[in-house]
């Protein structure tokens, strides 16, 4: 990016001191023209969530945050937060939680224990599995995924560490908690491996058989080498692993079941849930009074929120590591 | 583990089968890993492909659904086909001039402290979750007016800027800065050096990052709910009213109890997969090859 950025700086200077060609200012204003409107676009959305959420603000300020409750009752009418913040957090950081481990373990099988042949292919069906919509996802979660989970995966668990509230009860339809961690983790996997992997390929050659040569195993290298050349940057995919899992909808929506009433503050993870996004997507045709809306949209803004302070702070923390490294171009919350 | 890389006493530790036990185990975990990633892809593809296969049939593509009765007819998902075939094409008409122009103006134009801002400022809104996007245009476009086919190509535009800009920056940035010299030094004015001799270079490089990101918005669901969701069930070609889509019925079909709609579902998410695959693979292989071809000729 610099070696051009340079060039056109240089061929830049010769023309300031010349008369303005209509062609050259005509292009660069409308090229510039461009960039602004896809800059003043984040400020309009920031703007449009925020107005649209305004009588729920007005009417709950903050305390809509904490307040546990959805009630669209006519003349009872009280809409809070609490449930779906609660529901996001466990899904997206159970998701981390599986996710985290087994994308690190693929980025070290991509790059260091994979045989040259397969490196390629691997890492390509790795990728693929990015690029499968969520829907398709959910509707293998809720199809195929759950019936498996509900009636093998979660009994046996139930049974063995049903002592932990973490595994109470199985779920009756496959619709669960659990369900739409497993789903998330599939879908955060590719997105964290690619990009430990890009970091864990500009690790210095020299530094990695340095520590080979001292005798130390392959593990001992990798985790005394890469890890700490990688930690920032890993820290960084993670994080924007968690922005992609906080602001999914879909297939959450079609594996989670939602809250019938009651709460969705529970610590059994066999149970249903929901989640600010799914909250929002499952409720897409049935919002009844102005209140309700402004409530569903106030989710939004919270979701909004959340996503861009992290990709705000991931993608800070990659680029600074990008130049430290010299790594390629970062690759950011490509999906 | 330690956060000081490799302490003494892992060196000197003497047990050395020990350490090479750890490191077996280690790998093998590695690779189980990279074994539990591909298997999900296989599975997923394998399930979409058993059901959807034996659903498939030519009434999916030219007909439309059916009302409910009690005796099953020939239905299929025309119009949601037709849907998505309108609003990604009116999602790439709007979204890859922008963004053309835009990673133009970064590469070609912008001042290095105003390229790395704005190109932060694509990466937060590529970061932006797809259903907030929806509850934009909602506000932006839906309210007061009801949804419309060109709302949800909007949309859907807005997840495909950052995309197609990005691609573009990519290969701007690998065209040689020879090239722009020579042609600047035959005295022909920057804006049609720009125009004439840089952006052909870069025409594979923009295809196939327009492929890849029309595979992307293709499966997208939560934009659509909000702008372009309500439809009836006739077949149109028109973005003034809301137009279904595949993802969209998908969904919709999914959270139906009945069998019939599943068998739909999964004969529909097979076409879908089946081209989202298709497109992006193929992308990728041409834009692999692009990119050494343009990088071997710097």
């Amino acid at each position: 990016m610099t070696s051009a950025g340079e060039a056109a700086e240089l061929t830049r200077r010769p023309f300031t001191g010349r008369r303005l060609r209509f062609g050259d200012v005509s292009l660069q204003a409308v090229a510039g023209a461009a960039a602004a409107v896809a800059t003043v676009l984040v400020g309009l959305i920031a703007w449009k969530v925020t107005a649209g959420a305004w009588p729920a603000i007005r009417r709950y300020g903050i305390s809509f945050v904490w307040t546990n409750s959805w009630n669209p009752l006519p003349g009872h009418e009280l809409y809070g937060a609490a449930s779906f913040l609660f529901g996001t957090a466990v899904t997206s950081l159970g998701a981390l939680l599986l996710a985290a481990p087994l994308a690190i373990g693929i980025a070290i099988y991509l790059t260091e224990i994979a045989p040259r042949l397969l490196r390629g292919p691997v890492t390509a069906l790795v990728e693929t599995l990015a690029a499968v919509p969520s829907v398709v996802i959910g509707l293998w979660g809720i199809l195929v995924l759950g019936p498996v989970l509900r009636s093998d995966i979660e009994p046996s668990l139930h049974r063995a560490l049903g002592f932990v509230p973490l595994f109470g009860p199985p779920s009756t339809t496959g619709s669960s908690i659990f369900t739409a961690i497993v789903v998330l983790t599939m879908m955060i996997l590719p997105i964290v491996s690619s990009i430990t992997r890009e970091l864990f390929l500009g690790v210095p050659q020299d530094q990695k058989e340095g520590a080979l040569a001292l005798g130390s195993t392959h593990w001992e290298m990798v985790r005394g080498v890469m890890f700490p050349y990688a930690r920032g940057g890993i820290a960084a995919a993670l994080i924007l692993g968690l922005g992609r899992a906080l602001g999914e909808a879909i297939a959450v929506t079609q594996v989670i079941g939602g809250i019938a009433g009651g709460t969705g503050i529970h610590w059994n993870l066999f149970a249903t849930s929901d989640t600010l996004a799914s909250k929002i997507a499952s409720s897409y045709q049935g919002a009844t009074t102005n209140l309700q809306l402004a409530s569903l949209v106030y989710l939004g803004l919270i979701l909004l929120v959340f996503s861009l302070l992290i990709n705000f702070f991931a993608q800070r923390i990659v680029r600074r590591g990008a130049r430290r490294q010299g790594v390629g171009a970062n690759r950011g919350a490509l999906g | 583990m330690s956060a000081h890389g490799i302490t003494r006493a892992d060196l000197q530790a003497v047990n050395l089968p020990r350490r090479r036990l750890v490191n077996r185990l280690m790998q093998a975990l590695a690779t189980l890993a990279a074994a539990i990633a591909v298997a999900a892809l296989v599975l997923i593809v394998w399930s979409v492909a058993k059901r959807g296969a034996s659903a498939l049939n030519l009434d999916l593509l030219t007909r439309d659904p059916a009302p409910f009765s009690f005796t099953p007819v020939k239905q299929g998902l025309e119009n949601a086909f037709v849907g998505s075939l309108v609003l990604v094409g009116l999602a790439t008409a709007m979204a890859l001039p922008v963004g053309l122009l835009v990673a133009v103006y970064l590469t070609e134009y912008a001042r290095p402290a105003i390229r790395s801002s704005v190109s932060l400022v694509l990466d937060v809104l590529n970061g932006v979750p797809a259903i907030v996007i929806g509850i934009f245009v909602y506000g932006l476009l839906v309210l007061g007016h009801g949804q419309s086919g060109w709302a949800g190509a909007f949309a859907l535009a807005c997840l495909m800027l950052p995309l197609v800009t990005r691609s573009t920056m990519e290969v701007l940035v690998l065209v040689p800065s020879s090239l722009r010299e020579a042609s600047l030094g035959l005295g022909i004015p920057r804006w049609r050096t720009t125009l004439s001799i840089v952006l052909p270079q870069t025409i594979g490089g923009v295809v196939t990052g327009t492929v890849l990101a029309v595979a992307r918005i293709a499966g997208e669901t939560a934009p659509l709910l909000f702008t372009s969701s309500i439809v009836g069930s006739q077949t149109s070609w028109s973005p003034t009213h809301a137009l279904q889509s595949v993802p969209v019925a998908i969904f919709e079909l999914s959270e139906q109890a009945d069998p019939g709609s599943h068998a739909r579902a999964w004969a529909a998410a097979f076409v879908l997969l089946l081209f989202i695959l298709f497109t992006s693979l193929a992308g990728r292989w041409v834009a692999t090859r692009n990119r050494r071809r343009l990088s071997t000729s710097r």
